[in-house]
């Protein structure tokens, strides 16, 4: 896969574009999970491959926490970084746009491109910050379909998405089972655990403590860098192995020449860090990390239907292939099979595999030639048995 | 490891059109798939290998990666018509659990085995004196995934104990061509594999 990866770099990049889609202007708006009202609604969306006369060949991918519509391809000729999930979106890789017609949609409750805590209220002509509703992921899944029915597709070959978005995923085959034909759901869970909510409420209280965050209410150059570039150095921990970061930077450090005795020796995976870090505020919004992180924690499918995840599974109608990784710690192997288990009891077609890998939670985003052969596999299988 | 599908014509002659069907210890999925080429079965598989998954997912059979002397007990009672268990039992640690276990999920199941009661592997151990290595168990002791080894005599005798009855036996061996033939006379003695179609008493 990697070879491919560098073959393309030879050639012309492709250029891909964000769309935008905004619903429920005045005087409608969406109502939320919670009651609460929020309108208009914009999502920021990206499509890749061509939609078949049928419309049968439409596959939603839905991204985790820092993600964005950007999921595939560059920007411009210039851009430096392809979409997260390049390594599979494009043409003969996974998900084949030769085949596909790939929608990749950002989040309500985001902030590249859809309506967050960060956009202008209204009414009120001011970002929203802390006055923005609180959203779920099923909201995140209620909004997608609205640009789903705007793109004129009925059903859906297929929901796919890792971390948050296999959370999303999950809830679109509970929410919409007659729009779904299958999902992918990756490194996921049915609930957060308590140690990834603890996770969670760590990095936000680094937001929180940053007096730059003051309430919420930030603007222009004045926000909250330090605390959001601890909650994502927080996130990163989470997101690696013991292993990996082992392989990745043992106990190197950056400047070979800094001797030992110096106060400050940076090892490498401080350094590695700090660059996290930094990246990432120049890119994302202290309030989104803060509400998406929240309906990351708050997302639980078996509190949702009485305490029982087999019952929160009984009418679906999707195919599954659902995916997890033997080293990942912050949504394990042993969270997938619930939900394998939960399907099976009802049983529905589900394929299974935990894959070997050192790459912890980030192997989800990380080349991997057993999961693109499976993902393949399974959609072209897919494609074959649809009814639609 | 199953090239030739050792017993998948016998299985495959066994299983009504159209049934549900779990395959434990599916492998690669061919049976499955024949199945559903040949029966039109609704299947499904267990397979405790990666790579046996990704296999199945390649030809489009639903099976999943867990150890099945682990992941039995959710499945509702009768979820199945038909469990099999195809040169699978052998396998296990806990063939006592996996067996009750496929009778309460399965109406009925289909259960085959190589036979250590074959007279070549009982002449090997009683001429020369070690773990028989042979066609049907080609493995040293120490290296073998066949962990717990039985003869077709040591499964009639198992029906009390677990109560189940059988409805067929097709003890067989394996001609050179790969074809199941079956042997009716002494099969303890004279078959390399036993099969049986069985079913719990309390159905």
């Amino acid at each position: 896969m990697k070879k491919k990866e560098n073959e393309t770099e030879n050639i012309t990049p492709w250029i891909v574009k964000t769309g935008y889609f905004t619903f429920c202007e005045p005087p409608e708006f969406m109502t939320l999970i919670n009651g609460r009202k929020l309108g208009p609604v914009t999502l920021a969306y990206e499509t890749y491959g061509t939609l078949n006369e049928t419309k049968s060949n439409a596959i939603l991918i839905l991204h985790a926490l820092s993600g964005s519509a950007h999921a595939a391809g560059y920007h411009s000729a210039n851009d430096k970084n392809p979409g997260w999930w390049d390594s599979y979106i494009g043409p003969g890789k996974a998900f084949d746009t030769d085949k596909y017609f790939i929608i990749c949609s950002n989040v309500i409750g985001g902030c590249s491109g859809s309506t967050g805590p960060a956009s202008l209220n209204p009414e009120t002509g001011e970002p929203y910050a802390l006055t923005f509703p609180m959203v779920t992921v099923a909201d995140m899944v209620n909004a997608q379909k609205r640009l789903i029915d705007h793109l004129g597709i009925k059903k859906l070959l297929s929901v796919a998405g890792g971390s948050m978005g296999g959370m999303q995923a999950l809830q679109w085959t509970i929410s919409y089972p007659d729009m779904v034909e299958s999902c992918i759901a990756i490194a996921t869970s049915a609930s957060l655990s308590a140690q990834g909510i603890a996770l969670n409420e760590v990095g936000r209280q680094a937001i929180f403590n940053d007096p730059r965050w003051n309430n919420g209410n930030y603007s222009g150059s004045s926000f909250p860098k330090a605390g959001l570039s601890l909650a994502r150095m927080i996130g990163h921990i989470t997101y690696l192995s013991e292993q990996h970061m082992h392989e990745k930077f043992g106990r190197k450090f950056q400047d070979s020449t800094n001797p030992k005795g110096d106060m400050n020796p940076e090892f490498m995976v401080e350094s590695y860090l700090k660059h996290q870090g930094v990246k990432f505020v120049e890119r994302f919004d202290a309030n989104s990390y803060i509400y998406i992180t929240r309906a990351i924690d708050h997302f639980d499918l078996r509190a949702d239907y009485g305490g029982s995840l087999t019952a929160a599974f009984e009418n679906v109608s999707a195919n599954y292939l659902v995916i997890s990784f033997t080293t990942d710690w912050l949504y394990p192997s042993s969270n997938s099979k619930e939900i394998v288990r939960a399907l099976r009891v009802n049983g529905k077609n589900i394929n299974y595999t935990d894959i070997d890998t050192d790459n912890g939670h980030d192997a989800f985003l990380l080349p991997n030639e057993l999961m693109e052969k499976n993902i393949r596999n399974f959609l072209r299988s897919e494609l074959r048995k649809s009814g639609i | 490891m199953e090239e030739f599908g050792i017993g998948y014509d016998l299985v495959i002659s066994e299983i009504p059109e159209g049934v549900r069907v779990l395959d434990l210890g599916c492998g690669d999925g061919t049976l499955l798939t024949l199945l559903q080429e040949k029966k039109g079965v609704r299947g499904f598989g267990v397979e405790i290998s990666e790579e046996g998954v990704s296999l199945c997912v390649e030809k489009g059979i639903y099976c999943y990666q867990a150890d099945i002397d682990e992941g039995l007990s959710d499945y509702r009672d009768n979820s199945f018509d038909y469990v099999i268990l195809n040169q699978t039992i052998q396998n296990t640690k806990r063939p006592d659990y996996v067996i009750r276990e496929v009778l309460r999920i399965g109406k009925k199941a289909i259960i085959s085995f190589p036979n250590f009661g074959y007279y070549r592997t009982r002449a090997f151990l009683m001429f020369r004196g070690t773990m028989p290595v042979n066609d049907l168990l080609p493995y040293q002791w120490y290296d073998s995934p066949n962990i717990h080894l039985l003869t077709i005599k040591d499964m009639t005798e198992m029906t009390s104990e677990f109560s189940f009855k059988i409805l067929s036996e097709k003890h067989f061996s394996v001609t050179r061509g790969g074809k199941s033939k079956v042997i009716n006379h002494i099969p303890n003695l004279l078959a390399q594999y036993g099969l049986f179609v069985i079913e719990s008493i309390d159905n």
